[in-house]
């Protein structure tokens, strides 16, 4: 380097290295499943904490693996009317509702032009197995829709293969959008309260435009509804660490 | 033009046109016959319509008896699925699925490809022809 004086040049320390442990961080951004946190309401958090407990005893017996909406599942149920006293059921997750230990998913696939839907408990001791047989997130987190999209969208084969995780740390989105079955749809989804970003609309623009009558924009900065999770996540992800060693 | 629609075969029109309300099956309500019989395959300008539910509420589910209107002509049928939600682990089809049955029970069509929800399997002294002509199950 040319100095300004002829002297040598100041000496510059090298810029201090910027450790990223990559441990803390897989810590605080792994999966927490939905039905873990409390709603929000003036109940007394002994109740939850006794469902909590419960719903762990359930996880070490047997194992729910992470999913969301948007993957295909293959349950094994109990039953004492099937042959061989357990049904399989293999489908596209497309809500998980419910908090505790009655949380529940629905899942939907299409076998013989008939669109089937059952809705699940997490926790029920007749579910035998869950298997993820794709992994696979979409844009949106209630794929209700679909009822009233081509069935082609909804039908799954039910010998699947397990598709192999790639991964061990992310999730692909699936960025699809669905086109729909003519109008009239179960509940119009073209509104903006539903936010559905998975759709292919092909209606008119004037139809689009209509619908916008109903957006509530104010909606996102009222703050009474604001629900921040982060603290109350941080205490159930260490409650259950501690659990699920012991 | 929303009656024109509605009114064309049942057999070549796919059951999403309909109203989207889920209810169980009870008077008046269009429902799809899911075996292969004749009298149910057959086009007709009306959809075969429920007209009497032997229940002692008029609501019809999953393994009631029904009346139905098909073809100028009234024929008994059994429900296999209903589009309203059931009891959780149980299915919800997208249409309200029948099977047409005679007086004594016995169906009238030889094959039903549609799935038929395990739970008509508790009543099998009743639906045992019905269950044997049925495919799969859900």
């Amino acid at each position: 380097r040319v100095s300004s004086d002829g002297k040598p040049p100041k000496f510059q320390p090298p810029p201090k290295p910027v450790i990223i442990d990559k441990k803390t961080q897989k810590e605080e951004t792994r999966f927490l499943s939905p039905e873990f946190i409390p709603p929000r309401g003036r109940t007394d958090p002994l109740k939850y904490y006794m469902e909590r407990k419960d719903m762990i005893q359930r996880r070490k017996v047997f194992n729910i693996p992470e999913f969301y909406v948007g993957h295909v599942l293959a349950v094994t149920t109990a039953d004492p009317h099937a042959s061989d006293k357990s049904k399989r059921f293999v489908g596209i997750c497309i809500q998980r509702g419910g908090k505790g230990l009655g949380a529940t998913f629905v899942l939907r696939n299409v076998i013989e032009d008939q669109g089937v839907e059952i809705c699940y408990e997490l926790y029920s001791p007749r579910i035998q197995a869950l298997e993820v047989l794709k992994l696979e997130k979409r844009l949106d987190e209630n794929l209700m829709y679909l009822r009233d999209a081509l069935p082609e969208y909804s039908t799954f084969d039910v010998n699947m293969k397990p598709v192999p995780r790639m991964d061990h740390e992310e999730i692909p989105v699936n960025k699809l959008q669905v086109r729909m079955k003519p109008k009239p749809w179960s509940k119009r989804w073209e509104r903006p309260k539903y936010n559905i970003k998975g759709i292919k609309f092909e209606l008119p623009e004037h139809k689009m435009k209509a619908a916008e009558k109903w957006s509530q924009p104010w909606l996102e900065f009222d703050m009474l509804r604001e629900y921040d999770t982060s603290k109350i996540e941080a205490k159930i992800r260490k409650e259950l660490s501690e659990e699920l060693e012991k | 033009q929303g009656l024109l629609r509605r009114s064309v075969s049942h057999s070549l029109l796919s059951f999403g046109s309909i109203t989207g309300a889920c209810r169980a099956i009870q008077k008046l309500t269009r429902v799809r016959v899911v075996d292969n019989s004749a009298l149910g395959n057959t086009p007709y300008h009306r959809p075969p319509k429920c007209i009497h539910v032997y229940n002692k509420t008029g609501v019809g589910k999953v393994g009631d008896k029904i009346l139905l209107a098909i073809k100028g002509e009234k024929k008994k049928a059994l429900i296999v699925g209903q589009k309203m939600p059931g009891p959780t682990m149980t299915p919800r089809f997208d249409s309200n699925n029948v099977v047409l049955i005679e007086d004594n029970g016995n169906p009238i069509g030889t094959r039903i490809k549609t799935p038929i929800p395990y739970t008509l399997r508790r009543r099998e002294g009743e639906f045992s022809k019905v269950l044997a002509i049925a495919r799969n199950f859900v």
